[in-house]
């Protein structure tokens, strides 16, 4: 039986940076599906705000989990064999799409519509609308949900690890398996997701601040 | 040619018709002013003449535009039509300068350099020069409304259209945004306003329109129409609003 030392250390410490790549890559590429269903979801145009509104709900009405199943064990039925990282990436940002697209429609909903009708009004177009009057304000009301949102996401990864894709929390689940020593594996895999999410909270706070520069009260 | 021409204008929301029928002409330089209890359509047909409210039937023409639902066409309309509102709506994100310059620079696609010029211009003509780079939240009431103003001028509209601009505001800050209001009149703008402000009706204003349950039921050189009110509804009105 191994002993819990260095190198299962850095192996789980290794992993975390595949917990952080697969984060950043699902909130890369949910971010913009989701700012672009997020937009389609508001549009005066019927099919396009139909199809926004059906993913989002079909999304999150079903677990992540069938979702990664379908793109990593379904696809290979039909001869599409998705390499773990791939199938982890693409299942994680189709969910991270239809959350994102919720929590910023609902911040573009929050910017008063006085606001749409003063810069309808001054001519510009609804593209230049968006860009320069909606969305900077849209931004600082989104960026605390979004923020908190990153959070569960770096937690939700975990997930991935049901198709043997070896990131911190398979880490230590395997780490344990040669250890059995589960109290400290496990704490130390906790303590790495702390040391990930905290910062990330404090920083939605800093933003926030930052953001409301130049507003007084 | 009329600088606005609304003829025979039907709006309903839903089945609450609010212009039954409204036909007004407004030649250039002068100002009409539409009076009126809260309800009558006055608002609407103001929010109509600049297509933020589409009407189901009739005609409307501003500035040489014929209105249309084409989002192109309405740009090019608005471009020549400034709208104020009650609630100023400044853009809370950037400074009082960058309100101004936005649209010119944006929608009309102007030289920067000459956009500037042009902010500081009409800053200057609402007495709010030193406030270029202050951020709206930390303005007045007054002083936003004015800013408004100055931002619907730097687009260099043939008409403006003002929609109960005083009415959010303090007594003491009535004044500041009704003077501005009174040099642009003397300046020969082309103003449509809905107003509270008997007063400011009566002495700036050329005509005075005064509509009840979505029509015009009165109108006529302000002088006459409130020393001589011809319907009862508008002696009942007037008598309400010296109260």
């Amino acid at each position: 039986m191994n002993s819990f030392g260095w190198p299962e250390f850095f192996f789980i410490l290794r992993s975390a940076g595949w917990t952080l790549l697969l984060t950043a890559v699902a909130f890369l590429i949910g971010g913009a599906l989701g700012a672009a269903l997020a937009i389609m979801r508001l549009s005066a145009n019927r099919v396009l705000s139909g199809f926004a509104s059906g993913y989002i709900l079909t999304i999150q009405s079903i677990p992540v989990l069938m979702v990664l199943f379908m793109s990593y064990y379904g696809l290979s039925l039909f001869g599409i064999r998705l390499p773990a990282f791939f199938a982890a990436s693409l299942s994680l940002s189709i969910y991270v799409s239809a959350y994102l697209a919720e929590i910023w429609r609902g911040s573009i909903e929050s910017v008063p519509f006085q606001q749409w009708e003063a810069s309808s009004s001054l001519a510009l177009t609804k593209g230049q609308q968006y860009r320069y009057v909606i969305l900077p304000q849209a931004v600082r009301i989104a960026l605390p949900p979004t923020v908190g949102f990153l959070v569960q996401l770096v937690k939700n990864t975990s997930i991935v690890s049901v198709v043997g894709f070896v990131e911190l929390s398979r880490a230590g689940a395997l780490v344990n398996q040669a250890t059995f020593l589960p109290f400290q594996v496990f704490s130390v895999v906790a303590a790495i997701y702390f040391v990930i999410c905290f910062p990330l909270s404090r920083l939605s706070r800093h933003l926030e601040k930052v953001m409301n520069v130049g507003r007084s009260h | 040619m009329s600088a606005v021409l609304i003829e025979n204008v039907h709006k309903s929301f839903g089945d609450l018709e609010v212009l039954k029928g409204v036909s007004l002409s407004v030649e250039a330089g002068q100002v009409v002013a539409i009076i009126g209890r809260s309800g009558s359509g006055k608002s609407t047909l103001l929010r109509c003449v600049n297509g933020l409210e589409a009407i189901q039937s009739g005609r409307i023409s501003v500035a040489g535009h014929a209105m249309s639902q084409d989002a192109k066409a309405l740009r090019e309309l608005r471009k020549d039509v400034g709208i104020v509102f009650q609630s100023y709506n400044l853009f809370p994100h950037i400074t009082v300068g960058e309100n101004i310059m936005l649209a010119p620079r944006i929608a009309k696609g102007l030289d920067p350099a000459d956009v500037k010029k042009r902010a500081t211009l009409v800053l200057e003509q609402v007495g709010l020069l030193e406030k270029f780079d202050a951020y709206p939240d930390n303005l007045s009431g007054g002083q936003q409304q004015r800013v408004a103003i100055a931002r619907s001028l730097a687009m260099q509209p043939k008409v403006m259209l003002f929609d109960e601009v005083t009415s959010a505001l303090d007594p003491e800050l009535t004044g500041e945004v009704l003077t501005v209001m009174e040099n642009l009149a003397k300046d020969g703008m082309t103003m449509l306003l809905v107003t509270h402000e008997m007063s400011f009706a009566r002495k700036v204003a050329d005509i005075t329109v005064f509509m009840h349950q979505g029509k015009i039921w009165e109108h006529g050189p302000s002088q006459s129409l409130f020393t001589n009110p011809q319907t009862q509804e508008l002696k009942a009105f007037l008598g309400a609003s010296l109260h």
